[in-house]
């Protein structure tokens, strides 16, 4: 039986999108509270880490959670001008963008790492934000890194093949 | 190898985890991860019961970490810090997993999925664990004196607990007197006690108090620092005169010919000077210069004031001032502002002279206000035959505010009564819900029932001058659904006053970013808990009071500004407090001084020893938010109880079932894939 | 006997230039010594040796191996498993086989890509016939072979166990020294260590250095940069604020920013996150637009990020995704810009 997320995109298979969240202690963290004390529903594909501020969102570790299989990265903090250490969201904003111009040179769709703001207040804007996300990368499907960098002789031998048999079509001038 | 044994307890939380999660299958599997020396679930984790499970545990299996799965960090990170303790574990080795509010709340109709998602988030914490190191709370000096802004009835409140008390108030009012709202109205609900009776008293003592220093006409501009230790710059406006010279006699706003609309204390009815001093009763008794409306400052010439004054007192030449002072801790006490009744245009206010607000009406019934309590029509003679009051103007709708603003039922009751008293006019009082929760508030509906007010329940549709019988005619009519006999109907009135709604101040949101603390969409402070800590923030040593955290009236504001002054008390009592050891600092060892982190702290506290070719950390400006430790190149850096191992680790934990090697999770029935 | 014999030396060269070949060289006169100290028993750029000879050793036989290059192909690999299995110290010797070095960058494509652009696409190249590389090729005498060809660039490490690491493209001689040096008076650092220092390029670059705000990149074509001042406080990039110390910072001492070749400092576990956290972190931007705008004149920042360690880095390669069965490099063609609505 496949996930439910196969439904709209049969690369899921048989297992749900896993988004890693980065959510600031003052203001996403406590929205993301909020939401559950006003049980607003999301989908269970995000798992979030409490970090002090979105300032502390080391890109390394976006990295790590993609190479260790996850489909997405979500980061959340303060509305700019309301970081809890004044300015900490700015310099989040500032990696966010360098580093998704350099995964989208690696393949990786920008739309799998994000970033957004929800004050404490905005448990509904929280749970906004996990819903698209889902949504966009449930129509992106997996990434699965793994897979991606393992590289089996198999594939080597079978590879070499097709240049030879497709040649026409692959190689055609 | 390191000696890891962690203790994990799931918390059933009752049916509110363990409805959605499946804590006894979470607690089971736990018990196989790597480092873990005990998993159990338990009813209540946070009961006296469930922190002596973790005691036990700690003590008799010597466990060197704690997970708790259950609720927010938020909520009792610091009841399992303190079980820790108490079992000699030391409090910064424990770790939460928040499956209540991240998981069983938000996940209903899906335990599968739902107890999946909390394994993660206990893999999570499991694995962060076994990296965390233990900590020492650092210590923080209380700083005696208190930072109040806010010199209306809460603000008040809590100067005078504090100051009566023995410790030094700073008060802040950006307005030339205290008092607030309060001092605007004549009576007050539900008793009818005059407000300035009841006011003034508290106004001068504050002004007269040893312990309080008042700065009235003054705005706060800059706060630095933490609990304890805040530095606040202010700005005291040039008030044009020398308050150690001016008695207060009037002499001034006598003979000043500038007179302007008063649209602050008077709400637009009245006239005031442009030296002058907001009302009678003003604390501290000292006029202000208003150079908007001074002809010497509009056009160079009058000086009035300044021939007159017995004493020499006014001071052209005088400058803003700029102070800084040192507080232990901070209450914000900066009250509401009244909704605009102009935004719902079919209310006609600002349109027909005698749709009046609420506002307006307390200064008409007051007998300092500008027709000396004479309950008029906008023409300052005809006295209303018949009166309509509005409810939830602005409030309880979705157009402009969802909230219920809490007074305007009480205040409307007053009106009604207040009208009758000096009017004899019908009173028709247009309700949605007539709201009176608290002590003898329904007693006082039920007089007014028995004075004889309509109530008709329904929102107002419409407000016009547009008469369709010769009834109507030279009159108000309010148009209304009357839900109650299911009828439309036109009500005929000489006055209609509108209720409108509290809102937050227009500078809200700056204010909480300046303190640091939180504000909800609409502009109201967010207080730590809603119920259990109403008063405090989620910044330490920064606390608010009054309506300033939600709409509420006189007797609520007073208590919450008592509340806040007793937190501080407390704090000012103990002299210290710890906080959280969560501190950068630099490894000069290996720092090569690029100085990529020298811009990074909003606080200044890195600094570059050119000498050595390093930079250095300083500890007691660091907050802790860690910007510079991601920043570093060259991972010199450490952030504390935030360090890049325990972050990675916890990112491993949290992708247990998808990295590889991991038991990839599959749904629906599905067979479980082997692992790779 | 033990006692007499002389310690046994290998020198493997997989994917890489030769360069590391020379840095040997680079000692000078100390070669002499090492010659001297050690039984030199596998050179393939020097001497002649063949596989079978190793084959035939003892495992553990060789006392120490230094193995430069990537590993590329899959004889690549079958040497790096048996050097592996026939040495005690395995010791990866420069970029290629420390982080992927400039091989590393084929892991931007794929082979087919590769295959494509070399032997047909290419300029120079000359191909009427469109001949490709077969891993069998019938030829009178029989069957030639040639080793099978990965997809995926991978570092020495990412293969086989390794005990050392001596980073750099080549590395400089004083650590060559330093690392002969620890293995003869047996006074080795803990298995796993990077010989080397654990500061970064900044600790021996003598410009001097601000604060830092960059409010645009410039190329080196497009400024003459100052030579007593940083370069990137100056907007060129440098990636010595996130490379290991060691090479007496010798490109930005002739006003050319560090390329990264020693790779990460200690402790650091992608280089190239780190310089994306470093950079971004002191621009001088704070709105969506601005911001892009900055990053719009630092065109190709995996380049600039990755250039040595793209092999050794979290993510490895570039994507490859199914298409028609075969995996194929693909590369998000857009600049990815910052939502506006991120202003507040």
């Amino acid at each position: 039986m496949p996930s439910k997320y196969s439904e709209i995109n049969p690369a899921w298979g048989d297992r749900d999108p896993v988004i890693v969240g980065f959510l600031c202690n003052w203001c996403s963290y406590r929205a993301a509270d909020l939401a559950g004390i006003s049980r607003f529903s999301y989908p269970t594909t995000l798992r979030d880490i409490r970090i002090m501020c979105t300032g502390r969102l080391d890109p390394t570790f976006v990295l790590k959670a993609l190479r260790e299989g996850a489909d997405g990265v979500l980061v959340m903090g303060c509305h700019p001008g309301q970081c809890h250490y004044e300015s900490g969201n700015y310099k989040a904003m500032r990696r966010m963008a360098l580093l998704r111009r350099t995964l989208a040179q690696l393949g990786v769709d920008p739309e799998r790492v994000q970033l957004g703001w929800a004050s404490a207040a905005q448990g509904n804007i929280f749970r906004d934000t996990v819903i698209r996300m889902t949504d966009a990368i449930v129509r992106l499907g997996p990434l699965d890194w793994q897979a991606n960098i393992t590289d089996s002789i198999d594939d080597i031998a079978s590879h070499f093949a097709h240049l030879e048999a497709d040649e026409e079509v692959a190689y055609g001038r | 190898m390191k000696d890891t044994r962690i203790g994990v307890y799931v918390c059933h939380c009752g049916h509110n985890i363990a409805g959605t999660v499946d804590v006894e299958s979470v607690a089971e599997w736990a018990a196989g991860l790597p480092g873990v020396a005990v998993s159990r679930d338990y009813k209540f984790m946070c009961s006296s019961l469930g922190q002596e499970l973790v005691e036990k545990d700690i003590q008799e299996l010597g466990l060197t970490g704690v997970v708790v799965a259950s609720c927010s960090p938020h909520m009792h990170e610091p009841t399992f810090r303190k079980a820790c303790e108490r079992a000699g574990l030391n409090a910064y080795l424990f770790e939460m997993a928040n499956i209540r509010e991240h998981a069983s709340w938000v996940h209903p109709n899906d335990i599968e999925r739902a107890t999946e998602k909390s394994k993660a988030l206990v893999a999570a914490a499991v694995s962060r664990v076994a990296e965390l190191e233990p900590l020492e709370p650092l210590v923080a000096e209380i700083k005696e004196p208190t930072l109040i802004v806010g010199g209306g009835i809460a603000g008040i409140s809590a100067a005078l607990e504090i100051a009566d008390a023995g410790h030094h108030v700073y008060l802040v009012e950006r307005e030339p007197s205290i008092g607030g709202h309060m001092a605007q109205f004549d009576k007050t609900f539900p008793t009818l006690d005059c407000s300035a009776c009841i006011l003034t008293p508290k106004m001068f003592d504050v002004g007269n108090h040893p312990n309080i220093t008042m700065m009235t006409y003054s705005e706060v501009e800059q706060v630095d620092g933490f609990i304890g230790n805040f530095t606040v710059r202010i700005r005291q406006k040039a008030r044009k005169v020398n308050t150690d010279l001016c008695t207060g006699c009037g002499d001034c706003w006598a003979k000043c010919p500038a007179k302007v609309i008063d649209t602050v204390f008077e709400a637009g009815l009245g006239y005031r000077t442009a030296i002058y001093r907001p009302f009678p009763q003003a604390v501290p008794k000292y006029p202000v210069i208003d150079m908007e409306s001074c002809i010497y400052f509009q056009k160079g010439t009058c000086r009035a004031c300044e021939k007159v004054c017995p004493t020499g007192a006014i001071d052209f030449e005088q400058e803003d001032e700029t102070v800084v002072v040192n507080v232990g801790n901070i209450i914000l006490a900066t009250g509401v502002e009244i909704f605009d009744a102009r935004r719902i245009s079919q209310y006609g206010y600002g349109r027909l002279p005698n749709v009046f607000s609420n506002l307006e009406f307390e200064r008409l019934t007051n007998a300092a206000g500008p027709t000396g309590g004479e309950v008029v029509l906008r023409d300052g003679v005809t006295r209303p035959e018949s009166v309509a009051i509005i409810h939830c103007v602005g409030s309880r709708d979705k157009n402009y505010n969802e909230y219920c603003s809490a007074v305007c039922c009480m205040a409307a009751l007053k009106f009604s009564h207040l009208v009758i008293e000096r009017t004899g006019a019908e009173v028709y009082s247009f309700y949605i819900d007539i709201r009176t929760p608290m002590k003898n508030y329904e007693e006082f509906y039920h007089r007014l029932l028995e004075e004889g007010v309509h109530f008709v329940r329904g929102r107002v549709a419409e407000v016009t001058d547009s008469a369709r019988t010769p009834g109507e005619e030279g009159k108000l009519i309010v148009q209304v659904e009357d839900t109650l006999i299911g009828k439309q109907r036109r009500v005929p009135v000489d006055m209609v006053i509108l209720m409108n709604g509290l809102e937050p101040q227009s500078d809200a949101k700056e204010v909480a970013n300046q303190f640091g603390i939180g504000c909800s969409e609409a502009g109201f402070y967010i207080e730590r808990h809603p119920k259990l800590d109403p008063v405090a923030t989620m910044t330490d040593g920064v606390f608010i009071a009054g309506a300033c955290q939600g709409p509420k009236d006189i007797p609520a504001s007073v208590a919450q500004g008592a509340a806040a002054a007793a937190r501080v008390l407390n704090l000012i009592g103990r002299g210290e407090v710890e906080i959280e050891p969560i501190r950068a600092s630099i490894d000069e060892e290996r720092c090569s001084g690029c100085r990529i982190c020298n811009n990074m702290c909003p606080y200044n506290a890195i600094d570059y020893i050119e000498d050595l070719g390093v930079s250095r950390v300083n500890p007691a400006l660091c907050k802790g938010c860690g910007t510079c430790v991601a920043a570093c190149p060259s991972q010199v850096i450490s952030g504390q109880h935030y360090t890049f191992d325990q972050l990675m680790s916890q990112i491993e934990g949290i992708l247990y079932d998808v990295r590889e090697g991991g038991e990839r999770v599959t749904y629906a029935g599905a067979e479980p894939v082997e692992a790779k | 006997m033990a006692a007499k014999a002389k310690p046994k030396l290998a020198l493997y060269w997989a994917a890489s230039c030769g360069g590391c070949e020379i840095s040997v060289l680079a000692i000078h006169e100390k070669i002499l010594d090492v010659a001297e100290a050690f039984d030199i028993v596998l050179w393939p750029c020097v001497m002649d040796f063949k596989r079978q000879d190793v084959e035939a050793m003892a495992d553990g036989e060789i006392d120490v191996c230094l193995f430069n290059g990537a590993i590329r192909t899959d004889e690549n690999a079958e040497w790096a498993h048996l050097l592996r299995s026939k040495s005690k110290v395995m010791v990866a010797y420069g970029s290629c086989s420390s982080e992927g070095c400039i091989p590393g960058l084929a892991n931007f494509n794929d082979s087919r890509q590769m295959m494509q652009y070399i032997y047909l696409d290419a300029p120079s190249v000359d191909n009427p016939d469109g001949v490709l590389p077969q891993m069998e090729t019938q030829v009178p005498e029989g069957i030639l072979t040639l080793p099978g060809f990965w997809n995926t660039v991978k570092t020495l490490d990412q293969v086989v166990p390794v005990d050392y690491y001596l980073p750099g493209c080549p590395p400089e001689a004083e650590w060559t020294l330093a690392a002969i040096d620890a293995i003869l008076s047996g006074k080795l650092p803990p298995a796993g260590s990077t010989i080397g220092r654990a500061s970064t390029v900044c600790d021996e670059c003598p410009r001097v250095r601000g604060e830092k705000k960059i409010s645009r990149f410039y190329r080196p074509y497009e400024i003459i940069p100052d030579p007593d001042i940083c370069l990137l406080d100056q907007g060129l990039f440098c990636a010595g604020i996130a490379t290991r110390a060691g090479c007496g910072a010798l490109c930005p001492r002739v006003n050319r920013g560090c390329e990264g070749c020693y790779g990460p400092p200690e402790g650091v576990v992608d280089a190239g996150a780190k310089l994306i956290s470093a950079i971004a972190s002191v621009l001088d931007a704070d709105t969506p637009e601005e911001i892009d705008a900055i990053l719009d004149t630092l065109p190709d920042p995996a380049g600039y990020f990755y250039r040595f360690g793209l092999a050794h880095s979290l993510m490895h390669r570039v994507r490859l995704e199914k298409q028609n069965g075969d995996k194929v490099a693909s590369p998000v063609g857009e600049i990815p810009r910052l939502d506006p609505s991120l202003k507040d």
